[in-house]
């Protein structure tokens, strides 16, 4: 037990020093695309960590976490398009709306347990997507370019590479951060209290919808910050960020690394991304082979790659 | 008038296909207790395989019963392969490891197929307009779309309902050891079932096919649809699958027809044709976020145990 | 007579056609241990989970310490210092024996509307805990995971969570069911401790424990009370005799 926290704290580790160390081997190599491709990696480590927190935590299995990817980008977008440019308002509205939507979408599909969650949560995703698709003023169908990234009064430039990965970066460890206190506080011990046997909390006195709610608001708001900064990553925010399959490749993450460990997620950001890279090098149709992937993960490799270390290291 | 019949008769039939997919998950999902994403693949592989077999053999009829088979057999190799080691899994195991046959299934279209979409074009009998009431025409194929959906609803509600295959269907579905201390062989019942459903699917797709293009993801909208379908309808239970699906597709249709012209007598025309596409796509969200309000357990639960 | 705590009044519950709950009447003082007792199948799971609202009754009233609680939901009679341990366990599988009580500390405490510090290093709600594991005697077992307790182990759990809650009544649902002999007498010699504290109303299928413990016992029948008094009534009452204890291997037997 003890050697397998521990294995687990040296992948952990070294992770982080990696993910820390990666601009200067950047430079040393002049290899841009690599800090590139870890920019998109970092920020989508931060939206799987943020469903980690719903799924992996608080057992609330949502298929449309990628729906406040798409809301942070077009809070940016939009503003953007209005002439706002000031990041001090685009994150915070970013922020502000992606709560609001958890909230109302949260409110209603709390109401239901189980499949029912997962079909509604998608469901809604859905419909943010449609109505993104449906909005002509911003694009509509083909997206929204975003002509000058977020402005923060010259304190940080965000179109400069490196400037730009250290602050996504910065965001990721913040957010691990607070979900590691939330998750040990004593609302973090209902939440998991509430995935472990919801009939028990309810007898000692606990009213479990109240609860998750705030979770899935808490964790909606995070994944809100990922969608404002990729919308900045790739200067241009499109209904697609918002699809179907990108909930899934946002579960997928999470699963991959380990649910409901502190960096399982990241880890799994991670591995996901880079094999996607990877097989798309070796062929262009590299899901048949991702997919296949998948299903084998399930089927074997209970726990994900954290779970795995934690036996590996058992013996 | 004219046009709110058709309309009206568009959304009947969108509705019904709605149900050929509903009818399938709601089943599989009732009595193996699988939630399977894929079921949207199978209906793009019904799709597919039509375009295939109706240019092989230049039957349009002949087409469709063999991609219909082909849907039938292509359900029951995949329950046998690979979805039976997932029964008594988390729900969750399900949602990934039928993402990833998703996954599988679109690279292997575009593999095959190619990335650019199929036609599949109808036999001349077929497109002639039928006249279904004194100076009202309406394309035949869509009416025959209309009567076959309906058969096999009939169908399916005859099979579950009287027949003995159907009896330990409903019996599964209430209580799994019952069955299996009826010394059923409950591995092939639940192949069959699986088969059963693949095949609703392919029958849904190949009838899409066309009135639209067959291309690849055809099938993970309609599984959404669906999935608001069986929200709505209440889980596990064909009836509430039914109605709630002939619902949504007219909610669904009417609201596109007539939203926008609705909207521009309250609002102004510049901003009721923005806000017109994104109200009528939300339409059938908002009658599910309706429902969850009132009652969470669907309009139509199937029997509680 | 003391002042009385809990009150239930004509409470009635259908299931289809069947009454579980029959017109059931019952008063509890405070500091009594009453007894529920009666036959598979008379109703008494069903009884309890309408006192503490997993279940609500389609008529009729209770009231606790004079208050009516009949439609609060479960969750709000708790905070009113209801607590019940339940007939099949049911404690939080993957969390410590410790972390199990402590939440129930956390619960007695209000909202846990708190995100940032530690809770496994606040001092009270830990000591909390460890007093009622100690109470329970489960003290050296206080960092197992609860999926590796025995059974019995779990059982005292069960009751050392009720505690934490610090309730006014404790409603205890078969806390011998599946225990062993020495587990059943430790859990005696547990409960003879505790109703010097609490009021505890007692479902339980062990006659010998429940006529060794209890100040009075209602008799449940297919819904209805059939008698209710001290132990020495209900033993000599014919009407238990004749519909209940048909099997007459448990209340003629003095000990």
């Amino acid at each position: 037990m003890k050697s397998a926290l521990q294995v687990r704290s040296v992948v952990s580790a070294l992770l982080v020093a990696g993910l820390l160390l990666l601009p200067l081997y950047s430079s040393l190599t002049g290899n841009i695309f690599v800090l590139t491709m870890f920019t998109r990696i970092v920020i989508l480590a931060l939206a799987a960590a943020s469903l980690n927190l719903i799924m992996g935590y608080g057992g609330m299995m949502s298929f449309g976490h990628a729906a406040y990817l798409g809301i942070g980008g077009y809070a940016v977008g939009m503003l953007a398009q209005e002439g706002i440019g000031s990041g001090f308002i685009q994150f915070p509205v970013a922020l502000a709306a992606s709560a609001i939507f958890a909230l109302v979408i949260g409110a209603l599909s709390l109401r239901t347990r189980g499949v029912y969650f997962i079909m509604i949560t998608l469901a809604f995703a859905q419909m943010a997507y449609y109505v993104a698709s449906g909005l002509a003023r911003y694009g509509g169908d083909d997206g929204l370019t975003i002509y000058k990234r977020s402005d923060f009064a010259g304190l940080i430039n965000l179109s400069n590479r490196v400037q730009f990965y250290y602050l996504c970066l910065a965001c990721l460890l913040l957010v691990l951060f607070l979900i590691w206190r939330i998750v040990n506080s004593r609302f973090g011990m209902v939440v998991q209290g509430l995935r472990s046997n919801e009939q028990r909390m309810r007898a000692i006195g606990f009213p479990g919808t109240r609860y998750r709610l705030v979770c899935f608001v808490i964790a909606g708001t995070m994944c809100g910050l990922s969608g404002a900064l990729l919308a900045n990553n790739t200067d241009f925010v499109s209904p697609a960020v918002m699809y179907w399959t990108r909930s899934g490749d946002l579960m997928v993450m999470v699963i991959l690394g380990g649910m409901g460990t502190l960096f399982g997620p990241v880890l799994g950001a991670v591995v996901y991304l880079l094999l996607e890279e990877l097989l798309s090098q070796i062929t262009e149709y590299w899901a048949i082979i991702m997919g296949p992937l998948l299903l084998l993960i399930v089927l074997f490799g209970r726990g994900g790659i954290m779970g795995v270390l934690g036996r590996f290291s058992r013996g | 008038m004219l046009l709110l019949v058709e309309q009206i008769l568009n959304g009947l039939q969108f509705g019904l296909l709605l149900f050929l997919l509903a009818a399938g998950l709601t089943l599989v999902f009732g009595i193996m207790d699988l939630v399977n994403l894929a079921h949207g693949s199978l209906y793009m592989m019904g799709a597919y395989f039509a375009a295939t077999f109706v240019a092989w053999t230049g039957s349009f009829v002949l087409g469709a019963v063999l991609a219909l088979g082909a849907t039938l057999v292509l359900g029951m190799v995949l329950e046998f392969t690979t979805l039976r080691h997932l029964y008594g899994r988390d729900h969750l195991d399900h949602v990934l490891a039928t993402f990833g046959l998703i996954l599988f299934f679109n690279e292997a279209v575009r593999l095959i197929w190619g990335p650019a979409g199929l036609a599949l074009p109808l036999p001349p009998w077929l497109t002639v307009p039928v006249q279904i009431f004194p100076g009202i025409y309406y394309p035949a194929y869509r009416l025959a779309i209309i009567v076959v959906a309906l058969l096999v609803a009939l169908l399916l509600y005859l099979g579950v309902m009287r027949t003995r295959i159907g009896m330990l269907i409903r019996a599964g579905a209430s209580n799994r050891e019952m069955i299996g201390a009826l010394g059923i062989n409950i591995k092939l019942l639940y192949t069959l079932v699986f088969g059963l459903g693949a095949a609703l699917a392919g029958l849904a797709g190949l009838m899409q096919a066309p009135i639209l293009t067959v291309q690849i993801g055809m099938g993970e909208n309609i599984l959404i649809l669906a999935f608001v379908v069986i929200v709505i309808g209440g889980i596990g239970s064909i009836r509430g699958a039914f109605l709630a699906a002939i619902f949504v597709g007219l909610i669904d249709t009417l609201g596109r027809a007539f939203l926008p012209n609705l909207l521009r007598q309250v609002l102004d025309s510049a901003s009721a044709s923005t806000a017109a596409p994104a109200l009528s796509s939300m339409l059938i969200y908002l009658l599910m976020a309706m429902v969850l309000v009132v009652r969470p357990e669907g309009l139509f639960p199937a029997n509680r145990r | 007579m003391a002042e009385l705590l809990l009150r239930v009044e004509k409470l009635v519950r259908r299931f289809g056609g069947i009454i579980a709950t029959d017109h059931v009447t019952l008063d509890v003082p405070q500091g009594e241990l009453h007894a529920i007792i009666g036959p598979n199948g008379a109703g008494k799971t069903t009884l309890i989970s309408q006192l503490t609202g997993h279940l609500m009754p389609h008529s009729g009233s209770i009231y606790l310490g004079g208050r009516d609680i009949s439609r609060l939901p479960a969750y709000r009679r708790s905070a009113l210092g209801l607590a019940r341990s339940f007939q099949i366990t049911c404690l939080l599988p993957d969390f410590t024996a410790a972390d199990n009580v402590a939440l129930a500390a956390q619960a007695r405490e209000g909202h846990s509307f708190r995100f940032f510090a530690d809770a496994r290093k606040e001092r009270a709600l830990r000591e909390a805990a460890m007093n009622a594991l100690a109470r329970v005697g489960l003290s050296d077992r206080a960092n197992v995971v609860v999926s590796r307790l025995s059974h019995g182990e779990q059982r005292e759990l069960e009751l050392a969570v009720a505690l934490a809650t610090r309730p006014q009544l404790l409603l205890l649902d078969e806390p011998m069911a599946g225990l062993g002999v020495t587990e059943s007498a430790r859990m005696v010699k547990l409960l003879q401790e505790l109703r010097k504290e609490v009021t505890i109303v007692l479902v339980e299928h062990d006659m010998e424990a429940v006529f060794a413990l209890a100040d009075r016992i209602s008799v449940l029948v297919y819904g209805r009370v059939i008698a209710s008094g001290t132990p020495d009534t209900i033993r000599q009452n014919d009407e238990v005799k004749r519909a209940y204890l048909g099997d007459q291997h448990v209340v003629v037997r003095h000990g």
